[in-house]
């Protein structure tokens, strides 16, 4: 009974210990930020934009409302879509500092109110206008709203995205279209560019030109990034494990919510979208879950077997003892 | 030359040129230890054990482990994760492992001080017992800086210029320490040195020794009761189990040890396996990078409570402050001047200064982690300066502690 009630002090010391280092101080250390389930309606933007902006921030997100409301055409969005597709193609090269990103999946990766906003305004609708002082027509995709500015073809264009881009989308995919033009993520052996090319080394000198090549077409491309955002979006091979959940959650849906004037565009990522990116980065960042998680189990009944023995044994020693 | 006979098994072959028979007498079966006794007595061995597991996951990754500054990040991250067969295990075994043993090591130095184990003859066993903890932190912290991420880097970077002395200003030393102006490949490469060699090394030994210094004085029992142990172990012998003091190592001492060792290994599996964030900071997950600071640098939690005791005086106070917890604890069985060999509930105002202690150090190591602003650096403040103060109040009121 003495035992136990010391291993009771001693237990709760150890957890009031792991309280006070862990949950407590992560709490005071970092601020929260309220996650909005995904819904992109403006309501954030609004509220943490300059006095100023507010009320042009305001309409433009009644605007988007309006939009959404409308009935889209897919087969007149197809046509304008034709205008899209002059930039989001196969092969595309970096225009005024990024690429742009290929829509093979833009349907079932954003959030519909999202893309409208995208179209009627890059620069407000991803919530960077910050840095664009002159005006949207600076942003890489500023041109656009000289191109499709009418409601009812924004409504057409995104009806299309919805429909017929919207395929079934894997992890990889996901990454690679919603993040992968800035980030590179190197355990996935992925770069700005894509996957890395398989290459092969001349057998005579021991060099591998081709991957020089390939080196320094990727060291262009992040040089033309970073000197657009101001620094190098960092890799994401692991930073499922250097940052929360929460932390990853709500920064990408918001990235000025966390960290107010960040170059980080939003990337307007519906459920799915978001659960896919997940999927890649827990599998680049945390490959071992499904190994670990199926070893646990297996580790902890062996301990109990052995505790169990162990205490008939301790038993039988003692026996006449006391 | 030793004569010697033909041998008639293995066992007798081995005691003719190893008196194994005697060793295990010695060391095991007439190794006497006080049955009077409780779980806390176990933490000696379960230290053992971490220790071993530690030098074996340590092993492992060793073999795959580049100390080298443009690799040694991928090298843990990528190739232990996710290359290697069961890497992330021995990895998750190694970090959980280096957090935990501090917790047991805690434990295990403030059994001996609530029990009064460093006192009369077994100055020694807390002497050596202090140099073993001041050998596992230089282990814990050199083994920090090995996966060369952001905490690494920067942890090295402020504990280093810890060396420049404050207003002494000894930046040489702090070069010479680092092998550069900043922590670099030859910062990485001596600590690696440090923390799979020569620390270890030390360690062993002082491990040896701390064995070694328990042998004399023997082991403290519940009450601190003094009794004759050669007496206690002709009764044993003789067959009075029961009635005798005593009881031998091995295998009834070790029996509990194992079972205490099972609970103990299911903790350490339960955080290997389901909760091993703890160990391993997120920061460090991102690799070092010079000229990014991070928002937050605070030590692993074992370390808080000192750093603490730098934080909330000016560099050179806070220096003295800070070099004088480090060694403080070395003089306890000197500035307890009380003869009582006893639980600290039979020892008055100790036991009051014992339990103020522990919470003391609880909330410095609350204080140690939270960033230094309002109510925190105040309580951080007050709580170093009762760290002190109990120092100041031990040895006069353990002069007037009453004779048991």
């Amino acid at each position: 009974m003495k035992e136990l009630k010391i291993f009771g002090i001693v237990a709760i010391f150890t957890l009031v210990l792991y309280w006070g280092v862990e949950p407590f101080a992560h709490s005071q250390m970092h601020k929260h930020v309220e996650g909005h389930g995904l819904v992109y309606d403006g309501t954030a933007d609004i509220k943490e934009t300059v006095k100023s902006k507010k009320a042009m921030k305001k309409a433009f997100w009644a605007d988007v409302k309006k939009i959404a409301s409308l009935k889209g055409n897919v087969k007149a969005g197809e046509a304008t879509f034709a205008i899209c597709a002059g930039c989001h193609m196969k092969g595309a090269v970096n225009m005024g500092g990024v690429t742009p990103p290929s829509l093979e999946h833009a349907g079932a990766l954003y959030d519909k109110n999202f893309l409208i906003a995208l179209i009627k305004d890059p620069a407000i609708g991803t919530n960077v206008d910050h840095k664009y002082p002159n005006g949207t027509m600076a942003h890489p995709m500023g041109s656009i709203t000289t191109m499709v500015n009418k409601p009812q073809d924004i409504a057409n264009v995104v009806a299309y995205l919805k429909a017929k881009k919207a395929g079934e989308v894997t992890p990889k995919e996901a990454f690679t279209e919603a993040c992968g033009r800035c980030h590179a993520n190197r355990y996935g052996h992925l770069t700005q560019l894509g996957d890395i090319p398989k290459t092969k080394s001349n057998i005579k000198t021991g060099q591998d030109i081709d991957a020089l090549k390939y080196k320094q077409k990727v060291a262009t491309e992040q040089a033309a990034l970073a000197n657009y955002l101001g620094k190098l979006p960092p890799d994401l091979s692991i930073i499922i494990r250097a940052r929360s959940e929460h932390y990853l959650h709500t920064f990408i849906e918001n990235p000025q919510s966390t960290l107010p004037g960040t170059a980080m565009p939003r990337t307007g990522l519906d459920k799915e979208g978001m659960e896919k990116v997940f999927a890649y980065l827990e599998k680049t960042g945390d490959p071992s879950k499904p190994l670990r998680e199926e070893t646990g189990p297996k580790v902890l009944l062996f301990f109990l077997i052995f505790t169990a023995l162990a205490f008939l044994w301790k038993k039988s020693m003692w026996k006449g003892h006391h | 030359m030793a004569h010697f006979e033909k041998a008639n098994s293995i066992g007798e072959w081995l005691d003719q040129r190893l008196a194994v028979e005697t060793l295990k007498r010695v060391l095991q079966t007439e190794y006497w230890i006080p049955k009077n006794i409780n779980f806390l007595w176990a933490m000696g061995m379960v230290l053992a054990a971490t220790f071993g597991i530690l030098l074996i996951s340590g092993i492992f990754l060793l073999m795959y482990y580049q100390p080298n500054v443009n690799l040694a990040f991928d090298s843990v991250n990528y190739t232990i994760m996710s290359q290697v067969g069961y890497g992330w295990l021995w990895r998750h075994v190694h970090g959980v492992g280096a957090s935990v043993v501090f917790l047991i090591i805690y434990i295990h130095m403030f059994t001996g001080i609530y029990y009064g184990s460093y006192k009369k003859g077994r100055e020694l066993i807390w002497l050596s017992g202090m140099l073993l903890f001041v050998l596992f932190s230089a282990e814990a912290f050199s083994g920090y800086m090995l996966p060369w991420g952001q905490m690494s880097y920067w942890a090295g970077m402020v504990i280093t210029n810890l060396f420049s002395g404050g207003s002494l200003h000894a930046n040489g030393l702090v070069e010479w320490i680092r092998g550069d102006y900043v922590p670099g490949q030859a910062f990485l490469n001596r600590f690696f040195m440090l923390h799979v060699l020569l620390v270890p090394l030390a360690i062993i030994g002082v491990i040896v020794l701390h064995f070694g210094t328990l042998r004399i004085p023997h082991v403290n029992n519940q009450d601190g009761e003094e009794f004759d142990f050669a007496e206690a172990a002709e009764l044993y012998k003789a067959g009075n189990v029961k009635e005798s003091k005593v009881i031998p190592f091995s295998p009834v001492f070790l029996s509990k040890d194992v079972l205490v060792m099972g609970v103990y290994f299911l903790f350490f599996f339960y955080l290997v396996f389901y909760h091993f964030e703890f160990a391993m900071d997120p920061v460090n997950f991102d690799p070092a990078n010079g000229l990014k600071t991070p928002t937050h640098i605070y030590p692993e939690w074992y370390f808080l409570w000192s750093y603490e005791v730098l934080r909330p005086f000016s560099t050179n106070i806070g220096l003295i402050a800070f070099a004088t917890a480090q060694v403080i604890f070395f003089m306890l069985p000197f500035l307890d001047r009380s003869p009582n060999v006893a639980p600290a509930s039979r020892r008055g105002a100790f036991q009051i200064w014992f339990w103020l202690m522990l919470l003391d150090i609880l909330v410095l190591t609350f204080m140690g982690k939270l960033p230094p602003q309002g109510i925190w650096s105040t309580v951080g403040l007050v709580a170093a300066l009762t760290f002190f103060a109990l120092w100041i109040a031990l040895p006069i009121i353990t002069k007037f502690e009453k004779k048991l």
